[in-house]
């Protein structure tokens, strides 16, 4: 094969401008599909994040109450709801919380190790609820206890008091007590009152999934606190159970006290929650994908579409090298290495466009780095897609007859 | 001579329908890519008051010192109560209002329905006359309002609809949360996109609101904010009041001011203001001040989602791809007529003859690939759901602007494309031409 890249060269160079223009087709279409590649793998790697939470089983009522409750009507009211909804046939636990994970804004607060400190050690995500909290969500506790049910206090909208115990996930503990030390340690969330660490639970997702929270993934705490006023009722099917508790727990809830709003968008499961949350990874991956797939199709059109017009324009050529000998397998090899010269061409200034187009993303849009092995993939499939594209035009030349050295055009 | 081109394109096109499909796919392709993704950009990234928008300022004083504050030193995005409320008493602007969001819930006449939930903010008189909102019936509440701390609100068509059937509803009464509001204006279904003055919290995109109360008599009933808080260093606040003289930033101030002159006024007078606090103690270091208009605002808190930013560039770039797909073909097209390029210079077509028909029949190629790009523009802008968040989705609309750029676009795009592949047929040397056949 060796010996024929000299004449394919100097071939090439009459007919410059078609080369330059599959050659600059395959390196914009490598820089995009590689960064297009990678978009969906980070987006995919997002959807697939675990929660730590026991998705499948559990449902989120949003409750609002219609009229304008005092604090000690509202806790009183929460109680009834709580007990009603662990009452349900089906129901495994219940528990009334501030948020619930994944639900896309939340709470956070500052964490520090002494309470003069100014600069956070950690930022985590803030879930307020009872001794039931753990069990509802299927959060597994792996260091220390739960809270007892006297810990447990209601607090109303806009009242800031500490709670002397917490619960931590382990991403946190780990953060602020790297030397694995957390379980009675004190910290101090913006307050001057320490509160103590009495549980470490595995994994629990914060409520935002938002870059700035995503700095602090999986860093969550729960408080001993019974949020009284608008909240989530989080409820814990058995296996199988989900749907009939989804239709008993709104009409048990309706029945306990009519002057509250749950509305139809206010009560999802996990696969909801997931969508919602995820909505923007799930579209951007498909945008890319699609782009990447109708891209590679009208690339291969075009180098198709380009060599055939030059086997056409060759016949009368490659009946003459036909004629003096040149083999059918000589003709086809000719073309697939012309066209493996262009698309290397093209593949090294795409390596550089792919690169460049990705330290742009990263500096205007905060996005990661490209990692090698996209170039690497990217490259392949544009090396396969030219020969595969070059292929069928290259037959059709092999297929010339020596005869049509003797016609005239 | 045009439409004669303009036919003898059409011909062309039918005698090589690979190629010609070829090209017309990548076009349509290439442009409906671009337009189904202009169209989102184009809905999150407008101007949403384009009148005003260099007219209308939002103040940013620095309450948490540069220990607390943002990258960049740049003070929080809101205020707290207390200085929102002090600014507001200076009432250095001509108009002025500060505002939060809330929810409350609502209760249609009748005893057996149920309660529902509005949207909604709270603000001050000048807000409807500053943000442009129109009326169906009555007007914005008096100044004398926010000062009395009055009982009324301003609702939408949409919840004067569901209440009162549609009627004129100015004076009737209607409960909140359980408490009574008079009504004293039903304002046209209004909502900006995107919605500037409570950008940050992340509503730009947000339901229409349905009512409007006066702030003072909010503050009276305790209602909550339904929009972001941000608070820094210790918050042992205790309860609502200690809240309201806390730290914490959640009012959001909007000034209008008609000229540059005011405006540097009014950075000055923030500037004083925030001198004034720390010579009072309040605040311990220097003035810290802010004077953004409406879409700096935007740019700075970037209200574009990165998607709809990042799938236009990606879209732009596919659609350069498919333009150069375009060029080698028509190259293509072009040179294999070499002979009859020959024969008609031959017999004395000039170049510019040349050059004209060839670009008309890329320009009936763009024409064709126009027609396909808004089959599926039309189609895609259908499904974009599937693409971008919803509330996001709901934003992009084919409309008679898009169905026109969709077709220049296409059209214009082949005909800068095919410069070269004409330019490279009118070189064409007839004697060559003749003498090889």
């Amino acid at each position: 094969m060796m010996p024929q890249i000299k004449p394919i060269l100097s071939a090439l160079r009459r007919h410059k401008a078609g080369a330059v223009l599959i050659a600059l087709q395959t390196a914009l279409t490598l820089a995009i599909v590689c960064n297009a590649l990678f978009i969906i793998q980070q987006r995919v790697a997002h959807l697939s994040a675990p929660s730590g939470i026991d998705e499948p089983n559990l449902l989120v009522i949003e409750n609002t109450w219609a009229d304008k409750l005092s604090k000690e009507d509202a806790d009183a009211q929460l109680r009834a709801d709580l007990a009603v909804l662990r009452q349900i046939p089906g129901v495994h636990d219940a528990v009334v919380s501030n948020a619930y994970p994944m639900r896309g804004s939340g709470w956070d607060q500052f964490i520090t190790l002494t309470p003069d400190q100014t600069t956070a050690v950690g930022d985590p995500a803030v879930y307020l609820g009872d001794e039931h909290f753990i069990d509802t969500l299927g959060v597994k506790l792996i260091a220390g206890r739960n809270f007892r049910p006297d810990e447990v206090r209601p607090i109303a909208n806009r009242e800031s008091t500490m709670p002397p115990v917490t619960i931590v996930t382990k991403a946190l503990a780990d953060k602020l007590f790297p030397d694995g030390s957390a379980l009675g340690k004190q910290i101090y969330a913006m307050s001057s009152t320490p509160t103590t660490i009495i549980g470490i639970v595995d994994l629990l997702q914060t409520q935002s999934l938002a870059n700035w929270q995503m700095r602090s993934a999986y860093q969550s705490l729960i408080w001993p606190m019974r949020i009284v006023g608008n909240s989530y009722y989080i409820l814990r099917a058995q296996p199988g159970q989900l749907a009939a508790v989804r239709q008993a727990a709104v009409k048990a809830l309706y029945a306990q006290n009519r002057m509250r709003i749950i509305n139809d968008d206010g009560v999802l499961d996990y696969t909801q929650v997931r969508q919602a949350a995820y909505d923007s990874d799930y579209g951007m991956a498909m945008l890319m994908g699609i782009i990447c797939v109708v891209l590679l199709a009208i690339t291969a059109a075009g180098i198709v579409g380009l060599t055939s017009f030059w086997v056409g324009q060759r016949r009368k050529q490659i009946g003459v090298r036909r004629a003096l000998g040149a083999t059918r397998h000589d003709i086809l090899s000719y073309f697939m290495t012309e066209n493996l010269l262009i698309t290397v061409g093209g593949v090294i200034f795409g390596v550089a466009l792919a690169i460049a187009m990705n330290l742009w993303l990263v500096t205007h849009f905060e996005m990661d780095r490209l990692s090698l092995i996209y170039l690497l993939v990217g490259v392949l499939l544009l090396l396969l897609l030219g020969q595969g594209a070059a292929l069928a035009p290259a037959v059709r030349a092999s297929r010339v007859s020596p005869i049509e050295a003797t016609r005239s055009v | 001579m045009f439409s004669y081109y303009v036919q003898l394109g059409l011909r062309s096109l039918r005698r090589n329908p690979v190629l010609t499909a070829l090209m017309v796919m990548a076009i349509g392709f290439g442009v409906a890519a671009s337009m189904i993704t202009y169209s989102v950009f184009r809905a999150v990234s407008g101007n949403p008051i384009p009148e005003k928008s260099e007219r209308l300022f939002i103040p940013q004083i620095d309450s948490w010192g540069p220990k607390y504050n943002l990258p960049g030193n740049e003070p929080p995005y809101a205020l707290n109560y207390v200085d929102a409320v002090a600014l507001m008493r200076t009432h250095q602007a001509k108009r002025q209002t500060m505002l939060y969001p809330i929810e409350l819930s609502a209760l249609p006449l009748g005893g057996q329905s149920i309660p529902f939930t509005v949207e909604g903010f709270t603000a001050q008189s000048d807000f409807f006359a500053m943000f442009d909102v129109p009326f169906q019936y009555g007007s914005a509440w008096a100044a004398a309002d926010d000062e009395h701390r009055a009982a009324v609100v301003v609702i939408s068509r949409k919840l004067n609809d569901k209440l009162f059937g549609g009627e004129n509803s100015l004076g009737r009464e209607i409960t909140l949360s359980g408490h009574n509001y008079r009504v004293v204006g039903v304002s046209e279904n209004w909502n900006l996109k995107p919605r500037f003055f409570a950008a940050w919290g992340g509503t730009s995109f947000g339901n229409p609101s349905d009512i409007y109360i006066p702030i003072s008599r909010a503050m009276d009933l305790r209602v909550d904010t339904a929009g972001s808080n941000s608070c820094r260093g210790h918050i042992d606040y205790g309860d609502w009041d200690g809240w309201l003289q806390s730290n914490c930033v959640w009012v959001i101030p909007w000034v209008q001011l008609d000229s540059t002159a005011e405006a540097e006024q009014y950075q000055q007078f923030l500037e004083g203001y925030a001198a004034d606090q720390q010579r009072a103690g309040r605040y311990g270091w220097a003035p810290n001040v802010r004077l953004r208009n409406v879409m700096q605002w935007l740019d700075y808190l970037h209200v574009v989602p990165q998607e709809s930013s990042v799938s236009l560039l990606v879209a732009l770039g596919f659609f350069a791809i498919c333009l150069i797909n375009t060029i080698g073909l028509l190259l293509a097209k072009f040179l294999r007529r070499s002979g009859e390029i020959g024969v008609r210079r031959a017999l004395g077509a000039s170049r510019r003859e040349i050059y004209l028909q060839y670009l008309i029949e890329a320009g009936t190629v763009g024409f064709a690939g126009g027609l396909l790009g808004l089959l599926l523009t039309a189609l895609g802008i259908s499904g974009v759901g599937l693409l971008f968040q919803p509330q996001i989705a709901r934003l992009a609309h084919l409309d008679i602007t898009l169905v026109g750029l969709t077709l220049l676009v296409s059209i214009f795009a082949t005909v800068v494309a095919a410069l070269y592949p004409t330019w490279r047929a009118a070189q064409v040397q007839p004697a060559w031409q003749l003498k090889s056949n």
